[in-house]
């Protein structure tokens, strides 16, 4: 393990200042950073923690929505009152998550950001894995792996529980850095790389998120995970759907490189939902879906978890 | 000279009662302490390196930018330049550093070269297997003759995955030179007393000067009774330093290289005549538990029909290699039988538990148990009730009814005892036994205790190293028996060699004396019964030693069980999700010493049924050969919300009781898999046949993609 120097910073300028330095990685929670360290897929110089700045942690109402500190840990935040009441899908997907430790210490920025599990990458061949000049995922054991946004040779899916509620509800992300702060949507952090070389996040040099706002608007929300276990277990498809008045999204995870945002499955359910439109966004949501090798077997698991947080949105 | 017999039902002080492991304060404390827990002044961390490769040769190995790292204290060399190397992640370097850090840096250090060799992994795929090694069909009979003639049949191809031993304390171990001719072991092993000659012949000590410590041990299930070649190198790299060495596998390669269940796959045909007699069986099965391939499992199982047939494939992979798993090649021969003959029992129309009644005498001399246990099981699950016809069940998530049997033997093994009962009334048991945690050390208490008509407080058991009494190696069920069999002998033989110090001192005959709920009682009524206590004051300094060993005089044990397990699933229609409702588990196993730990093992065996039938395989890059799964996350086992209800009854009693004890480490850990199987093929109405049954496979079926 390389070593590295351990940062304790108290404000967020000085974060940002410290993660300036080459080599500096920011860390909150640790459940996927400290694990990549321990496999050697990761070696940062410098960890930078960002859980004692006061700044970053806690949710609290705004006008503009529910703001949530980037390392506030998902066990409280699945307790948050307006969580409980008016996102039901995001308490789902942190529900979904099912392990005790997991939830007393990953943050929310840390779902957001976490790294892929494709079991090529863990094993240090990279995010791009490729294996004579093609795709190592593509022709090798892809089962958990991608099944839209597949085209390319990325095939690795966003693992992230709270991406998909989040977008769905059309919450927007905080990110700071060394030229200040900027808001973007939720969904507009994930890019897919073409190589091993590329992030799969959009955030710049020293960037950290610093929070995200969930808009106060009213909406029939739910998330549906299918996991193999009923334990912990990483979903082996995941929906979030939010309807309103003024339309639907629809957002699927462990779908593909990015988190999936499904406009046919929202057109679906554009009159409002019933059994039959749920039924259709199920449909309309994997319509482009494209099988690998080994994992056809998920277009079925993502058609229902479409459908069914449709109906649990209800 | 004593009796040796277990005491009758009316008499019994201990046994068969539900008895708490003793050890559980001391390991949910954390005050037990495993292999991995020892830690000696001025010890090194060993790490290895391996091959990444799954079959190469080893054409250069540079160990010179390690050996000059701060902290690196001794690199060795595993296998040398030219090794072959047959399995991705074998190890062919160890380093010795100050810390386990340094010897992580250290083994990243070595430079190792390989001329990369053809790889095969897929074992699934016989066809293309480059050394697959056919054996001779086994035949009974004219089975394609009845085959012909009857007019019920069924096939079906059926598949087992291959699994990890995955124990939660990993192998490995500690090792401590006394002197230039004399080392110590605090290993995680099966096999204190083997581990002790392995390594004596290994590094050229006599065995006698290997000392080998396993107090508590953190799981085997089969896959530690070798000395291994990290236990090797451990000893070689604490001698050639002069300091403790500690070696302890990570998670990656403890499910890597520490022990595989082989593979199974089978086409089967089967017959049943108009009444629903079975009348023939044809099998063809293959399976790899890596570079050996794998030995056939015993097919039929529980059944011999008398025409039948089998043939098996051995496929030798790129893969590390198998090891003893629990009941070594049953739970697939189960699987591969449950299935058949429930598909079997379909063809006729018939109720599987009817279909397996009926052809119950094929079993042989367990028949009356398997009847007794079947309709037991039927109570329990309320099958007559509610059994439906496969595929009767309608709306998204239906339930279904499944049902196994399986068969062990369990007789005990080789095992010494020394008695030894001291001034101050404490009884010791000596015994070079180790507890796997499944309560050998309670077992050994409460014979000696029982024996001395004591309360177990009053008993004291020193095991777990070699240098005691010599006790087999803990698998196949033999533990339990060899391990009471010699502390009953012995503790019967110290019970006399106490009354033959004593008696002379009390003026009486060794034949009138007697031990019974912690007093010592005059038969003739010539003296009021004395406590214990104040009885072995009279002992002396020295302690009275006898010795018991098994086998040895009466019968204290036997060999050969039946069980048979139901299992209740719902299965999402979907998804493909099996979840387990309820599992019935009934279990023979002779005498049962202590009925808590009994049940404790059929729990932890329907535990891990459930795993393995649901959720756990080793998963292969076709690309590098190495597995992709060695982790936890995707190496998946069930959780506490995953295994359901589980309601287990032992059978006890006459007919039970007076065969003596029997093990039970493997029987109750055959049948699950087969029963969950069974169960979602008669909730979904497809075959499913292949375990684990995964979301993907269970779909597979329910949308026709398998045959």
């Amino acid at each position: 393990m390389r070593a590295f120097e351990y940062s304790s910073p108290r404000t967020t300028e000085d974060a940002i200042r410290m993660l300036s330095a080459e080599g500096a990685v920011a860390l909150a929670g640790g459940t996927d950073l400290l694990s990549l360290m321990k496999d050697g897929a990761a070696a940062p110089s410098r960890l930078v923690n960002l859980k004692a700045i006061p700044d970053l942690t806690g949710a609290h109402e705004t006008d503009g929505g529910l703001h949530i500190g980037a390392t506030t840990r998902l066990g409280p935040l699945g307790e948050h009152r307006v969580i409980r009441e008016s996102f039901p899908a995001v308490a789902q997907a942190i529900a979904g998550v099912r392990s005790r430790q997991v939830l007393s210490m990953r943050t929310v920025g840390g779902d957001l950001l976490q790294r892929p599990r494709c079991w090529y990458f863990r094993a240090g061949f990279g995010l791009v894995p490729m294996h004579d000049g093609q795709s190592m995922a593509k022709t090798g054991d892809n089962r958990y792996h991608a099944i839209f946004g597949n085209a390319g040779d990325a095939v690795f899916v966003n693992p992230s529980s709270l991406a998909p509620p989040l977008i769905a509800l059309g919450a927007s992300a905080t990110v700071l850095g060394p030229d200040g702060e900027r808001t973007v949507a939720v969904e507009d952090l994930y890019r897919t790389p073409a190589s091993s070389d590329e992030s799969e996040f959009t955030l710049g040099a020293a960037e950290i998120v610093t929070g995200v706002t969930i808009p106060m608007r009213s909406s029939s929300n739910a998330t549906y995970e299918i996991r193999n276990r009923k334990g912990f277990d990483w979903p082996l498809a995941a929906a979030s759907v939010a309807a309103s008045d003024g339309g639907a999204r629809v957002v699927l995870g462990h779908a593909a490189p990015t988190p999936w945002m499904s406009a046919a499955a929202a057109g679906a359910l554009a009159g409002g939902i019933s059994e039959a439109s749920a039924q259709a966004a199920g449909d309309a949501a994997v319509a482009d879906a494209a099988a690998l090798s080994g994992n056809g077997y998920k277009i079925q698991l993502a058609r229902v978890a479409v459908k069914r947080a449709a109906l649990a949105a209800m | 000279m004593a009796e040796y017999t277990w005491p009758a039902a009316g008499d019994r002080l201990h046994i068969g009662k539900h008895i708490s492991r003793l050890d559980g304060p001391v390991k949910a404390t954390g005050r037990a302490k495993y292999a991995y827990d020892v830690n000696r002044r001025g010890m090194l961390w060993a790490v290895m390196v391996q091959s990444p490769h799954a079959h190469a040769r080893i054409t250069a190995i540079d160990t010179s930018a390690a050996e000059a790292m701060d902290g690196v204290v001794k690199v060795q060399v595993i296998q040398d330049v030219g090794t072959e190397i047959q399995w991705a992640h074998d190890e062919i370097v160890a380093v010795a550093a100050t810390s386990e850090e340094v010897a992580r840096d250290g083994a990243a250090a070595v430079k190792i070269e390989y001329e990369v060799l053809p790889h095969f992994v897929n074992e699934r795929a016989v066809d293309e297997a480059p050394d697959a090694q056919p054996a001779q069909a086994e035949t009974t009979g004219d089975p394609a003759a009845a085959m012909a003639s009857a007019p019920t049949k069924s096939s079906g191809t059926y598949h087992v995955a291959q699994i990890a031993h995955c124990s939660l304390e990993s192998h490995g171990q500690v090792a401590e030179w006394q002197d230039e001719e004399t080392v110590t072991l605090w290993a995680s092993t099966q096999a204190i007393s083997g581990v002790a000659s392995q390594l004596g012949e290994r590094i050229g000590i006599p065995a006698s000067n290997v000392h080998v410590e396993t107090q508590y041990m953190g799981g085997g299930f089969g896959s530690k009774f070798s000395v291994d070649r990290w236990g090797v190198v451990c000893a070689e790299l604490a001698k050639e330093t002069g300091r403790p060495v500690k070696l302890m596998l990570d998670r990656d390669q403890e499910v890597t290289v520490a022990g595989a269940r082989p593979s199974t796959h089978a086409e089967v045909s089967t017959a049943a005549d108009a009444d629903g007699n079975v009348v023939a069986w044809d099998s063809k099965s293959w399976g790899s538990g890596g570079p050996a391939g794998a030995n056939s499992p015993p097919l039929p199982y529980v059944f011999a029909f008398d025409d039948q047939t089998h043939m098996h494939t051995s496929v030798p992979t790129n893969t590390g290699p198998a090891r003893a798993w629990r009941a070594p090649r049953h739970p697939q021969a189960c699987l591969v039988t449950m299935r058949a003959l429930e598909d079997l029992a379909h063809a006729a129309g018939m109720d599987p538990l009817d279909f397996f009644l009926k052809n119950i005498d094929k079993t042989g001399e367990r028949s009356g148990t398997y009847t007794e246990e079947l309709e037991k099981g039927a109570e329990l699950m309320g099958w007559r009730d509610r059994w439906r016809p496969r595929g009767s069940g309608t709306g998204t998530v239906r339930s279904g009814l499944g049902l196994a049997l399986h068969t062990w033997g369990g007789r005990g093994h080789r095992s010494n005892c020394e008695v030894l009962a001291y001034r101050d009334g404490l009884v010791e048991a000596r015994i070079g036994s180790q507890d796997l945690g499944t309560g050998t050390r309670t077992i050994i208490a409460l014979v000696l205790a029982e024996t001395f008509g004591l309360g177990l407080e009053q008993v004291k058991v020193t095991m777990g190293r070699s240098v005691l009494p010599a006790s087999g190696a803990s698998g196949g069920s033999t533990t339990v028996g060899g391990v009471s069999g010699s502390t009953r002998r012995a503790a019967l033989n110290a019970v006399d060699a106490v009354f033959e110090r004593i008696a002379p001192r009390l003026g009486t005959e060794m034949a009138n004396l007697e031990l019974k709920g912690g007093q010592l009682h005059f038969k003739d009524g010539s003296m009021a019964a004395m406590p214990w206590r104040q009885a072995a004051t009279l002992i002396g300094v020295n302690p009275v030693s006898a010795t018991g060993a098994n086998p040895g005089p009466g019968q204290l044990n036997d060999s050969g069980v039946g069980g048979i397990q139901m299992a209740d699933v719902s299965v999402d229609m979907e998804t493909g999700v099996v979840s387990i409702n309820r599992m019935v588990a009934v279990q023979d196993c002779g005498l049962i010493l202590d009925m808590k730990l009994a049940e404790s093992q059929v729990y932890g065996s329907l535990i891990m049924g459930v795993t393995y039938a649901l959720t756990e395989e080793r998963v292969f890059d076709p690309h590098t050969g190495q597995m992709l799964n060695a982790d936890m996350e995707f190496y998946k086992l069930a959780g506490i919300e995953d295994v359901g209800e589980m309601i287990v009854h032992m059978m006890t009693g006459p007919g039970y009781d007076e065969r003596g004890v029997i093990g039970l480490g493997e029987p109750p850990v055959i049948a699950p898999g087969a029963a969950i199987a069974n169960a979602a093929t008669n909730a979904t109405g497809v075959p499913i046949n292949e375990m684990p049954m995964t979301p993907e496979r269970v779909l597979a079926a329910i949308n026709g993609g398998m045959a």
